[in-house]
């Protein structure tokens, strides 16, 4: 097995407040291989972009690392001082943010703003970053990127801005790429092209993707491999078609089972009793435990880790095995 | 479910017990510098309010001034006396005395400002913000109109108009078109304001509700919107004081501000500065420091009740 | 080939656009105008006598009355009001009550001064206001900026005078360093009078200026600062980051270019209150403006100069309003194709 490219080691994430210390990620553990695409699902607030913006080093203060470790082609990133990581940003690993409209600045134009970034990361004339340029957008399949280099952001629809925004974090060709929810924005219509466009460009780069999202439909036709977070942890990591048809949490079970199919009868739609708990009102044990139809003494009280059930690892002590499902 | 017609009961003393329990409290007690401020705008406030019975001397009693007590310094310098601890001006008048009775009267007109600026400015804001259509209109027209003028050109037109309209005019009258002057001055941002929160709260159900049930136009805004309302006017007319103040100060400087027989703080610091360069500092030097400390504290304490309210700080 | 085109016709549609903005804000300048003039005809007619405003006080009754016919104080008062304000558009505004002379030519005579004080007053605030604003932003929650923005509290808390007032004291009268009163030696060519061009003039300014930018200083520094907190926050400066720009690229080739398009308006609308408040400055040094002109005309009830001075610091106002609005559409490209901001 080839080393993983991204390796992140029982990261935890902690807000200091006034009332006293949220902890947003508790003890995170994943890897990503090269070329790999890793999906990263799961309700709003269970964390899923916070280790995004842990990866990539963009933190919002107060929060901060407390613990653990990440590592970037073996290399530790989460300790570097901020002029080292700012080259590791953009060079090594791209960000694609949610929504295209606010990710750009409205004053400049495309262009402008591809070039400064080409030239601060790879060590070409004006001239060549603007030819890369064109090429870029002519590869995220911006028509006539000659002329639309020079556009401004309003000039673009939506879908054409995240098109731009994938360009430019492919610019100087990292070889990770953090997208946090970046079909959320745009039209449903639009949603499958730039899922598409993404694979297709990070394929081509050989870049692999963490990919952050709600939509389990996106993860499905994307990923190789897909982690579902809940209240700040991993409840379950393993290969997508593993996950999707042979769920071992039971917080995944009930995520597939809520989703309707086209070709199921049903009458009513299957809901997960309750809601994720807050950050200030974690449960002890597992932090799924009051909503488990599963649950045991031990689940109130030990903090299950991540463990290989089947093809998946998930964090239960009871998980849903086949044989059980059958 | 019942639609409840009045989600939003009027302040109560449970309110009040709530407020002190409560986050804006706290914060005025972690911060020194408001505390600070709250202490000196109250030492002010008292002094100006009892200046008869705090001022050593009176000096507008003309049988007790004493020419030859004129122009002595403050006590720590030589030349001063106890009797006197600031000084005295060029007609024998106690410095300190005379800022207080001068600070009573800046202060007095510009609450009074401030007040009538709030009459006029959440009037015609709730009538904007609920009547709509060319009222609205109508009402931002002028507010825009207001806005781009500087507030001292308007205080000094409404005054100099004042003055050529009642040339002879008694103090009173003097005292009115002043407090008249500075409060179209600071109007607008009330209007603003309150036109803005009038939207809000216009299309909320249960003043359609209220209306649906027949209750007056006028009845709904007076009970459910105004209550809404009066959180950012409080901020504003913290804000407001000071520069009220200054305004009256800056009129009375120039001399069409109050009478010549009430000297606010501006006009004690007119007269005072014609002795600075002939070495007399302290009768401009006393009054200026005063009118400064006090709308440092009042800018001060607006400031933090600023920030105190402002949810997106906390 | 399709592109050429396009930009082609954008460009004709901008074009049509900017015609008819033009169009639009000449016509609410015309009204504004308008109305300001209505204030100052009523000031004039009904405020104290007409006849006395034009003539000054030592007319004679022959020519007070060869006057009233000529003004046709008679006829219906739209026909009056034309009048007036067809004079008013000529800089006619009759003879000051209070010094016996046209009040035109005073009016010219003083404008100079004014404006002289208030630009260098306004590049001054700009000048320092800006970059202070910027340190502030930066540094945010250090003590240096801290103490800034405390500073900031006095800026606003001090009167104009007051900081006139101190300022004299401390260069003028203890250290003696500055001159206090009046403009010092002047240039004049043809018409217009400068201060700028000699060392004296220039001292004379220097303590004026500085009283009279405090204000505006205080205001862009906090403007500024609040609006680069304000862009730092958004989410383009979040992906500059992401992007991996230098410092220097986010703060100033992103966040300042996006923090100062709003300020640059607003300080262009400032220049206008800047010549307002010359009216107290110049009080205070006795600098020989239009602000005297006009702070001696309302102690004395002088309403021809009142009346004259309101209408043309309306036009001043005016005009200011739509260079603004002009500059805004250089700046924003934004506004250049569609016409408006999102």
């Amino acid at each position: 097995m080839t080393a993983p490219l991204l390796e992140v080691s029982h990261l935890r994430v902690e807000f200091p407040t006034r009332r006293g210390t949220l902890l947003a990620l508790d003890d995170i553990s994943f890897s990503i291989a090269p070329g790999e695409i890793l999906g990263v699902v799961g309700e709003s607030g269970a964390g899923k972009s916070l280790t995004g913006a842990a990866i990539i080093g963009l933190l919002d203060p107060p929060g901060r690392i407390a613990a653990g470790e990440i590592r970037l082609a073996g290399r530790r990133i989460d300790n570097l001082p901020y002029e080292q990581m700012r080259r590791v940003r953009g060079r090594e690993i791209g960000a694609v943010f949610q929504d295209p409209l606010t990710s750009l600045n409205p004053l400049y134009t495309v262009g402008h703003q591809l070039v400064e970034t080409i030239t601060t990361h790879l060590d070409l004339t004006a001239s060549q970053a603007r030819t890369r340029a064109i090429e870029l957008l002519a590869s995220t399949g911006i028509p006539a990127p000659e002329a639309r280099i020079d556009h401004f952001l309003h000039q673009f629809s939506g879908g054409m801005r995240q098109r731009v925004v994938i360009a430019l974090a492919l610019a100087a060709s990292p070889k990770l790429i953090v997208a946090d929810e970046p079909t959320t924005a745009l039209d449903v219509s639009i949603q499958a092209q730039i899922i598409a466009l993404l694979k297709k460009v990070c394929k081509d780069q050989g870049a692999a993707v963490m990919l952050v999202t709600h939509d389990m439909g996106v993860i499905a036709e994307t990923c190789d491999r897909v982690a579902v977070m809940y209240a700040g942890r991993i409840a379950e990591i393993g290969p997508v078609a593993d996950v999707i048809h042979r769920p071992a949490h039971p917080y995944t079970v009930g995520l597939m089972g809520s989703i309707p199919a086209m070709d199921e009868d049903r009458e009513r739609l299957l809901q997960i009793d309750g809601s994720m708990p807050r950050l200030t009102a974690i449960p002890a044990g597992c932090a799924f435990n009051p909503r488990c139809d599963r649950v045991v003494e031990r689940c109130r009280v030990e903090r299950p880790d991540l463990a290989q059930v089947g093809a998946t690892s998930a964090a239960c002590w009871r998980p849903v095995t086949v044989e059980v499902a059958r | 479910m019942a639609v409840d017609a009045n989600p939003h009961p009027t302040p109560s003393a449970s309110a009040l017990r709530g407020f002190f329990d409560g986050d804006v409290w706290h914060s005025f007690r972690s911060s020194p510098v408001a505390m600070l401020a709250a202490v000196i705008t109250l030492i002010c406030f008292v002094c100006a309010l009892f200046a008869e019975v705090v001022a050593p001397h009176n000096p507008f009693d003309l049988a007790t001034l004493e020419l030859m007590d004129s122009l002595k310094p403050p006590v720590w310098v030589s030349g001063g006396e106890s009797k006197y601890l600031l000084g005295t001006d060029g007609q024998g008048r106690d410095i300190l005395s005379a800022l207080m009775y001068g600070a009573r009267i800046s202060l007095l007109v510009g609450i009074a400002s401030v007040l009538l600026s709030i009459v006029i400015g959440v009037s015609l804001g709730l009538l904007a913000g609920f009547l709509g259509g060319r009222t609205d209109a109508f009402v931002m027209r002028i507010c825009d109109v207001m806005l781009s003028f500087p507030s001292i050109l308007v205080a000094l037109m409404i005054s100099g108009v004042g003055r050529s309209l009642f040339p002879n005019a008694p103090d009173a009258l003097a005292f009115v078109v002043l407090v008249l002057a500075i409060s179209l001055t600071g109007w607008v941002q009330y209007a603003r304001t309150v036109r803005g929160s009038t939207l809000v709260e216009r299309n909320k159900e249960y003043v359609q509700a209220a209306r649906v049930i027949g209750v007056g136009s006028f009845r709904i805004m007076r009970r459910h919107v105004l209550p809404n309302v009066l959180g950012p006017v409080l901020v504003l007319a913290t804000i407001q004081i000071a520069s009220a103040i200054i305004t009256e100060a800056t009129l009375s400087f120039l001399g069409v501000g109050v009478p010549v027989t009430s000297p606010s703080l501006g006009t004690l610091i007119r007269n005072g500065n014609d002795y600075l360069f002939s070495g007399e500092w302290w009768i401009t030097a006393w009054p200026s420091l005063t009118l400064v400390l006090i709308t440092l504290s009042v800018n001060l304490l607006g400031d933090w009740l600023r920030d105190a309210l402002n949810p997106r700080l906390r | 080939m399709i592109a050429s085109s396009r930009d082609t016709n954008a460009r004709q549609a901008f074009s049509n656009f900017m015609l008819v903005f033009i169009l639009r804000r000449l016509a609410q300048a015309v009204v504004v105008m308008l109305s300001v003039a209505f204030i100052a005809f009523m000031l004039f007619q009904y405020v104290g006598d007409p006849v006395t405003n034009l003539l000054g006080q030592d007319a004679t009754e022959e020519q007070r009355t060869a006057l009233r016919k000529d003004l046709g104080l008679d006829q219906p008062f739209p026909v009056q009001f034309a009048r007036f304000a067809v004079n008013a558009a000529q800089g006619e505004f009759g003879i000051s009550l209070r010094q016996g002379r046209k009040v035109s030519s005073l009016i010219v005579e003083r404008f100079p001064a004014t404006l002289e004080l208030a630009l260098v007053a306004g590049l001054i605030a700009l000048g320092f206001g800006i970059p202070l604003g910027v340190y502030a932003a930066l540094r945010r929650g250090k003590a240096s900026a801290q103490l800034l923005m405390t500073g900031t509290l006095f800026g606003v808390s001090l009167p104009n005078f007051v900081i006139g007032i101190v300022l004299i004291w401390v260069f003028a009268v203890e250290l003696k360093w500055l001159p206090s009163f009046g403009r010092g030696e002047v240039v004049d060519f043809g018409g217009w009078t400068s201060g700028l061009l000699t060392r004296d003039g220039l001292l004379h300014l220097i303590l004026p200026a500085f009283t009279l930018s405090a204000f505006q200083l205080t205001l862009i520094m906090r403007l500024v600062r609040a609006e680069m907190l304000e862009v730092l926050r958004t989410d383009y400066i979040r992906f500059a980051r992401a992007r991996g720009l230098t410092n220097r690229s986010v703060y100033f080739g992103h966040a300042l270019k996006n923090t100062l398009v709003p300020v640059i308006t607003i300080t262009g609308l400032q220049l206008g209150s800047l010549i307002a408040f010359a009216i107290i400055t110049e009080q205070v040094f006795q600098w020989p403006g239009m602000g005297l002109l006009f702070i001696q005309a309302v102690q004395f009830a002088d309403i021809p100069v009142m009346a004259a001075y309101l209408c043309l610091i309306s036009l001043i106002f005016v005009v200011i309003n739509l260079g603004v609005d002009l500059l805004y559409f250089a700046v924003d490209p934004r506004l250049r194709v569609e016409g408006k901001a999102h």
